[in-house]
């Protein structure tokens, strides 16, 4: 067998963009064209058509799961697809793009290297790709490939995609877009530069999304050398058996840097310091651990460590530990975010409570304005908020790590997951 | 210099997602099936804890028409891992009145199931139970979370799940709650064999050629078991089949095929154009078969 094949690397892009923006034919396209679409879904999305009275096979079908979402035809949670072409695997987090589900666009964006944006030809940056834009630079996503679609309406014209990209760079600028954006012109209805070159657009040089896609850096999921190390340790793993009396490993997943054999780490919040001792990779001794891998580490020194505790290295920049966070938040639920009720505060491995201090300013994230005093958060409100915990959080701020800088907000009664927040 | 294959990144996600079962749950356990998508969760169990034993028990529910083999590999993982097995009976839940069996040539006890689980999770007090589906299977399943709660009555309330970001799981639950989680959520079928064929997993004989009795029904392949009542006009021949994928005998498809080891298999799935469970004849039922299955607390 072609061994090219279990090395293939895996991207997570993001979608958002509402139904007339063309985002089902768009990512019906790149299912259909990578011939990911297998004979028995396109019969059943061409019999539930029919059984519509859709005259054409409507693509949107393939990704609108629910009975809910297919008697109302819109889509209203975050749905998974995959494909993969010979280069890589993808998965994609299909989000609805109403201001309505605000909160599923940014559980979509949490895990996503890149986000797709889509504009109209004929209408240019509107609010919504305001929108769109501020929630994927929010949620720290390194690339966005903006599509200018619909351009078969536009006479594929050059002018109307230039100005699209100049306008659009103007706002990501004023919103302090840091991700690398690129600009691609399509017709997802009619396949221009989605999988296939475009011979109504020879004027654009900058390949087709597929060809993005495939080849995009994904280097910033993995840690390197000059990145703090960050290991939160998930789980103890003590055998407690004849063969291993005093096993005592660290479990959990890299989250930034590298980490060696040898490596003076500090244990946080305690403070203390040891070496590593050994890095177990599952059932593998390694010499070395890179991020994202889950691995168990164990350590020459006997020191209380369990769940929640870090290990960081200790001559870079270490996360702080504080009961005191400012940060991006993004509220979900129906029930508003009160000021001062506690709420269970969790990180990817420790938890706590806290209660909102302040809301420093509410973000209208269509107009990127800031309104100040505000006393409550209403589902899919984002805003800058201060919060003290009972227990120090050891935390970087999320523009240096996602993993390390998100935390979301649990209601204490009902237990559901309430809010998002991203330390800043 | 390091590279980060996708095999190796959903590996190290679901060994992550199974430590965090083991870190806030009191009781979880294994769902086990027998077919290669809970082997593959319990072998990334087996990875996940050692050198310690897995720390939860292996959960089958039996429909009572299970191939021979699979139970076979069952008892021998089980020997082999030094796991403790759960089974719960669909017999038992039809004799004591608990469910009615269906009737007729397409009748399955695969819907029979619900309240078997549910029983036996009751039974136990078991409150996380780990599966292996895949949000690739199914267009239901496509908007699974990895942690996916259950009320009181072990339902699945699609339109109130609770937001997953980034690693960070929300286990938390009120007594008599449970969860359902799914570590291979973002694998495809096409990842699993890939996966068995990297780290050279055992599987039952059922997935590799055989020569087995069998008979066509509506255009799909199956396996002419005892528990199968043939209609006058099905013919019972001998084919080389092999199974893509396993539930009990009476919705498992068969695959006419030659393949006899991982390579040929694999190619086989690269070159297919139907997808995996569209020789599943439970989920032919209706559009959103699974979705309403699923409400009811199947698996």
């Amino acid at each position: 067998m072609n061994n090219g094949y279990l090395d293939m690397e895996l991207l997570r892009f993001t979608t958002a963009g509402s139904v007339d923006d063309g985002k089902s034919t768009l990512i019906g396209r790149l299912l259909y064209d990578s011939k990911s679409i297998f004979e028995d879904q396109l019969e059943a999305v061409e019999t539930a058509s029919r059984s519509r009275g859709n005259e054409e096979v409507n693509l949107a079908l393939l990704t609108d799961g629910l009975r809910a979402e297919r008697e109302q035809g819109i889509t209203i949670d975050v749905a998974y697809r995959y494909f993969a072409t010979p280069k890589r695997k993808f998965i994609i987090a299909d989000t609805p793009g109403h201001i309505q589900y605000t909160r599923n666009m940014v559980t979509g964006a949490s895990t996503a290297d890149l986000a797709i944006i889509l504009i109209d030809a004929r209408n240019g940056v509107v609010e919504q790709t305001v929108r769109h834009s501020c929630i994927a630079s929010l949620l720290g996503i390194p690339f966005i490939t903006v599509c200018v679609n619909k351009m078969d309406l536009v006479n594929y014209s050059e002018e109307v995609f230039l100005g699209i990209c100049q306008r659009y760079e103007t706002m990501a600028h004023h919103l302090g877009i840091r991700a690398k954006l690129l600009f691609i012109p399509i017709s997802a209805k009619y396949g221009d530069n989605v999988v296939s070159e475009s011979e109504n657009m020879p004027w654009h040089q900058g390949g087709t999304l597929m060809h993005i896609l495939e080849t995009v850096s994904i280097e910033h999921k993995m840690g390197d050398e000059c990145e703090p190390m960050r290991f939160p340790v998930q789980y103890v793993i003590r055998p407690i058996s004849d063969k291993y009396p005093d096993y005592r490993a660290y479990a959990g997943r890299m989250s930034g840097g590298v980490l060696r054999i040898g490596d003076r780490v500090r244990i946080l919040p305690s403070g203390l310091e040891s070496t590593v001792k050994s890095i177990m990779q599952t059932t593998m001794e390694m010499s070395i651990a890179h991020t994202p891998e889950s691995v168990s580490v164990l350590l020459e020194d006997d020191i209380d460590i369990s769940r929640g505790d870090m290990l960081v290295s200790i001559d870079k920049p270490l996360p702080e530990v504080t009961q005191t966070l400012k940060m991006h938040c993004c509220w979900f639920n129906e029930a508003e975010m009160q000021l001062r009720k506690r709420y269970l505060i969790r990180t990817a491995v420790a938890e706590t409570v806290g209660i909102v201090q302040q809301i420093d300013y509410r973000l209208d994230i269509n107009t990127l304005e800031h309104i100040k005093e505000v006393n409550s958060l209403k589902m899919n409100d984002i805003a800058v908020i201060t919060i003290k915990t009972a227990n120090p959080l050891v935390v970087d701020k999320y523009g240096a790590n996602r993993v390390t800088g998100s935390l979301v907000f649990i209601d204490p009664d009902s237990f559901e997951t309430v809010g998002a927040g991203m330390v800043i | 210099m390091y590279k980060l294959t996708h095999l190796k990144e959903l590996e190290s996600e679901s060994i992550y997602v199974l430590r965090e079962v083991a870190a806030q749950f009191e009781k979880p356990a294994i769902l086990f099936s027998g077919g290669k998508d809970s082997i593959v969760v319990t072998y990334l169990a087996y990875k996940a804890f050692f050198p310690a034993k897995i720390p939860f028990p292996l959960l089958h529910i039996d429909t009572g028409h299970n191939f021979q083999e699979t139970l076979d590999y069952r008892d021998a993982l089980v020997k082999k891992l030094g796991v403790q097995l759960v089974v719960g009976s669909v017999q038992e839940s039809i004799d004591t009145g608990r469910v009615k069996e269906e009737k007729g040539y397409n009748a399955s006890r695969n819907r029979l199931q619900t309240t078997t689980l549910l029983d036996t999770i009751e039974k136990y007090k078991f409150d996380a139970c780990i599966g292996g589906a895949r949000r690739d299977e199914e267009k239901a399943r496509a908007k699974e979370r990895f942690f996916s709660h259950r009320d009181e009555f072990g339902q699945w309330n699609p339109k109130n799940q609770r937001p997953e970001l980034w690693n960070i799981f929300n286990g938390r639950k009120n007594m008599g709650e449970h969860f359902r989680v799914f570590p291979i959520s973002n694998w495809t079928e096409m990842d699993v064999w890939q996966y068995i064929y990297q780290e050279n997993i055992e599987l039952p004989s059922l997935y590799f050629t055989h020569e087995r009795r069998c008979f066509l029904r509506d255009g799909q392949w199956l396996a002419a078991e005892p528990c199968m009542t043939l209609k006058p006009s099905e013919e019972v021949v001998t084919r080389r089949v092999r199974c893509r994928t396993i539930g009990d005998i009476t919705c498992t498809g068969l695959t006419i095929s030659e393949a006899n080891n991982l390579e040929d298999i694999i190619a086989e799935i690269a070159a297919t154009r139907i997808t995996e469970r569209g020789g599943r004849a439970d989920d032919k039922r209706s559009e959103t078969a699974m979705e309403d299955r699923k409400k009811e607390g199947y698996f």
